[in-house]
């Protein structure tokens, strides 16, 4: 009697496994399906093979005039030579260094602050959140030796950084307030925020910079007007912390009451209630929500055009009026379109970091 | 609508008189630069160049200025501002000189509580066809399709032109400049129009420049001015006069490279006129050699011209109603004695 051996298992068909089983599975499954497939596939490649051949197969790279530009695809020359410029706006060259110090003291703030493993992190946040406004103030307008550059001469992606992050970190405590104060039992309290809250949420940001921009100047009149610059910031983050207010009041409901309850049962008070209790949760429920509104505050900042600062988006445009170079619309806003890109793609991925990192599996 | 801008308009011309600053010319020497509200980006009138320079007819106006005040055309403060807010930023003090392509109209005169100090740029609407048309004037355009940008005074002033000389066309309507040309191109129509200065711009921005033409009609009056605060005649006359000599050096031959040279010409008005003799800039509060100031470090006129929107720039926009007096344009300077 011979003994029984099993057969080694034969391998899986080809049309079942490896890129056909799963191109046949995924993209040609029925009739309808490979149809769809066949098409996107045209319209991928009927519009990426364009737009991939003109911005970089058939692009010029270098030179430092119009007529480096023959190949007949983008021309990235166009944002070679201005890109400090786009960079900087009219900050005078010899003081670069003052922007990018004050930004890799930002990175490197951040990088404290955001990454788990590197220790004292209150002593971090007390810095950040007193020396370094005041050192970056300094640093970039001047004052204490360091000569002083008017807020005219500032522009591009700084301007815009600039307005994004006060807008920001400014809101956030603001919005806290004004949400805290709209729960509140206090009638006049009450009222006020939201009064506060529906006025600024009711305006569009472009009326607030107009209004911030030419009308304000007309109550000054006799030369005692604030700076163009701050004008605009105050007229940001007031509709910044309206905004902010309303997603934490969001976070602020989405709390059962029995963690309010058990807070007050244990005898704490209203603030520590809040801020043992309460925020901390909300906090975590409200990430989304408060990136979501950075994000859009950070592209928001480029509205500012309309009133004649010049962040990274103006400076483009006006560059595009350069007689020498004119025709290059294309370059410009893809590039200016990058930058936002890679700036709000960052922001939403520390985001979805930070819900994976305080997932504590309550999620409904 | 009309009522409340009219409202806006003459309160904001009450605040501005009374709170008008008393002695700019005064505040603009103590301040050790000239406050000046460009356009943000208009090729050949205000852009910067890669370097972040202002360059343009608009801002070498205002370094004119600077020139006549300090001696230094470099100490301006380029201001960049949107049309909408152009007027409050001077009547609120941010900026000492207005020098953004404004045309010059009676309301604007008379109920901003500014003036005009003259005109830099005349401009006017006119139209831009392509060759294969075979056009040579606008009158032949009956029946054309008109790109035009969306701007009420453009098509008003397309339809009166249409209208009076008895020709029918087919309006096409667009928002931006980018996109005017692009339906110039793509052939949607047969004309665009804009103001002149403009159709130069777009049509370098066409793949073919050379396959298109603007045709000499000029349909509206669009003079260009510096403008300044009503009621400051001192820094007024500076602003004034500091174009005017521009004009006047021009007509007299003086320029960037032979400034130097002209001080010991012996004709009494370029002597007058460059400070050599005479009190003309004591009369205006400035030096007396600001016209000599001006005509060496900005350039006359007609050299300004040139190198912004004329043949040495890219625009290569002809001299037309710019030329001077004596060549039969518009551009006319009072003497300066």
């Amino acid at each position: 009697m011979s003994e029984f051996i099993p057969k080694p298992a034969r391998p899986a068909p080809a049309t079942e496994i490896g890129v056909i089983g799963w191109a046949r599975k995924n993209l040609f499954s029925s009739i309808p399906n490979a149809a769809i497939t066949l098409l996107t596939v045209y319209v991928l490649w009927s519009v990426l093979v364009p737009f991939l051949s003109w911005a970089f197969v058939n692009a010029d790279w270098v030179g430092s005039t119009r007529a480096d530009c023959t190949s007949g695809g983008a021309c990235w020359v166009f944002i070679s030579v201005r890109f400090n410029l786009f960079m900087y706006g009219f900050y005078p060259e010899d003081s670069y260094w003052r922007p990018n110090l004050t930004f890799i003291l930002l990175i490197g703030f951040l990088i404290w602050l955001s990454i788990p493993r590197i220790p004292f992190k209150k002593i971090g946040a007390i810095l950040a959140l007193t020396v370094y406004p005041v050192l970056a103030y300094v640093l970039l307008y001047g004052g204490f030796g360091l000569e002083v550059i008017p807020t005219h001469r500032w522009g591009g992606l700084m301007l815009t950084l600039v307005l994004a992050l006060i807008g920001i970190v400014v809101a956030i405590p603001i919005g806290v307030i004004l949400a805290l104060g709209r729960r509140s039992e206090m009638p006049v309290v009450r009222m006020v925020c939201v009064i506060f809250i529906e006025f600024w949420r009711g305006v569009p940001l472009i009326t607030i910079l107009f209004m911030a921009s030419v009308m304000l100047p007309l109550f000054f009149v006799g030369g005692t007007d604030a700076d163009k610059l701050m004008r605009a910031l105050i007229g940001i983050v007031m509709f910044q912390s309206a905004y902010m207010a309303e997603v934490v009041r969001g976070g602020l409901q989405a709390l059962s009451k029995g963690q309010f309850e058990g807070a007050d049962a244990l005898g704490l008070s209203y603030w520590q209630k809040m801020f043992l209790v309460v925020l901390p949760q909300a906090m975590k429920i409200m990430i989304p929500g408060i990136v979501n509104t950075l994000i859009s505050l950070f592209k928001d900042t480029s509205l500012i055009v309309i009133i004649g600062l010049l962040d990274i988006l103006g400076m483009v445009g006006q560059a595009l009026a350069d007689p020498a170079w004119l025709g290059y619309p294309a370059e410009g806003y893809l590039f200016v379109a990058f930058t936002f890109w890679i700036f709000c793609f960052s922001m939403s991925r520390y985001s979805i970091y930070l819900e994976n990192k305080l997932n504590t599996g309550h999620k409904r | 609508m009309k009522k409340i801008a009219t409202l806006v308009g003459a309160t904001v011309a009450i605040m501005a008189t009374a709170g008008a600053h008393a002695n700019t010319l005064e505040t603009v020497k103590n301040r050790g630069a000239v406050q000046c509200g460009v356009s943000d980006g208009l090729p050949g009138f205000s852009a910067t160049d890669s370097t972040g320079r202002w360059q343009g007819i608009d801002a070498d106006v205002c370094r004119a200025v600077a020139a006549a005040v300090f001696g230094d055309a470099e100490k301006v403060n380029f201001v960049s501002l949107t049309a909408t807010e152009r007027f409050t930023a001077l009547q609120s003090g941010e900026i000492d000189i207005l020098s953004r392509n404004t045309t010059w109209t009676l309301t604007r005169d008379a109920s901003l509580g500014l003036n005009f100090t003259g005109v830099n740029y005349y401009d006017g609407q006119g139209f831009l066809v392509s060759k294969d048309l075979g056009v040579d004037s606008a009158k032949e355009l009956d029946g054309a399709s008109v790109c035009i940008q969306s701007g009420t005074t453009t098509e008003l002033n397309l339809a009166d032109y249409f209208r009076l000389n008895g020709m029918s066309y087919e309006p096409v309507l667009y928002d931006t400049s980018d996109q005017t040309v692009g339906g110039f191109e793509a052939g949607r129509c047969d004309v665009l129009t804009s103001d002149q200065s403009q159709l130069y711009a777009l049509r370098i921005q066409l793949s073919d420049p050379d396959s298109a033409v603007v045709l000499p009609e000029v349909i509206s009056k669009e003079p260009l001015g510096p403008v300044v605060r009503q009621g400051d005649d001192a820094w007024f006359n500076v602003v004034k006069w500091s174009l005017y000599a521009m004009i006047n050096a021009e007509e007299m031959g003086i320029t960037t490279a032979n400034a130097e040279e002209m001080k010991s010409s012996n004709d009494p008005s370029i002597q007058r006129f460059l400070g050599v003799s005479g009190n003309m800039g004591e009369l205006l509060g400035v030096s007396n050699d600001w016209a000599f100031n001006i005509s060496k470090q900005v350039g006359n006129y007609g050299e300004v011209f040139e190198r912004t929107v004329g043949t040495g720039s890219p625009l290569n926009i002809a001299r037309g109603l710019n030329a001077l007096w004596t060549d039969g344009g518009l551009q006319y300077a009072p003497p300066v004695r």
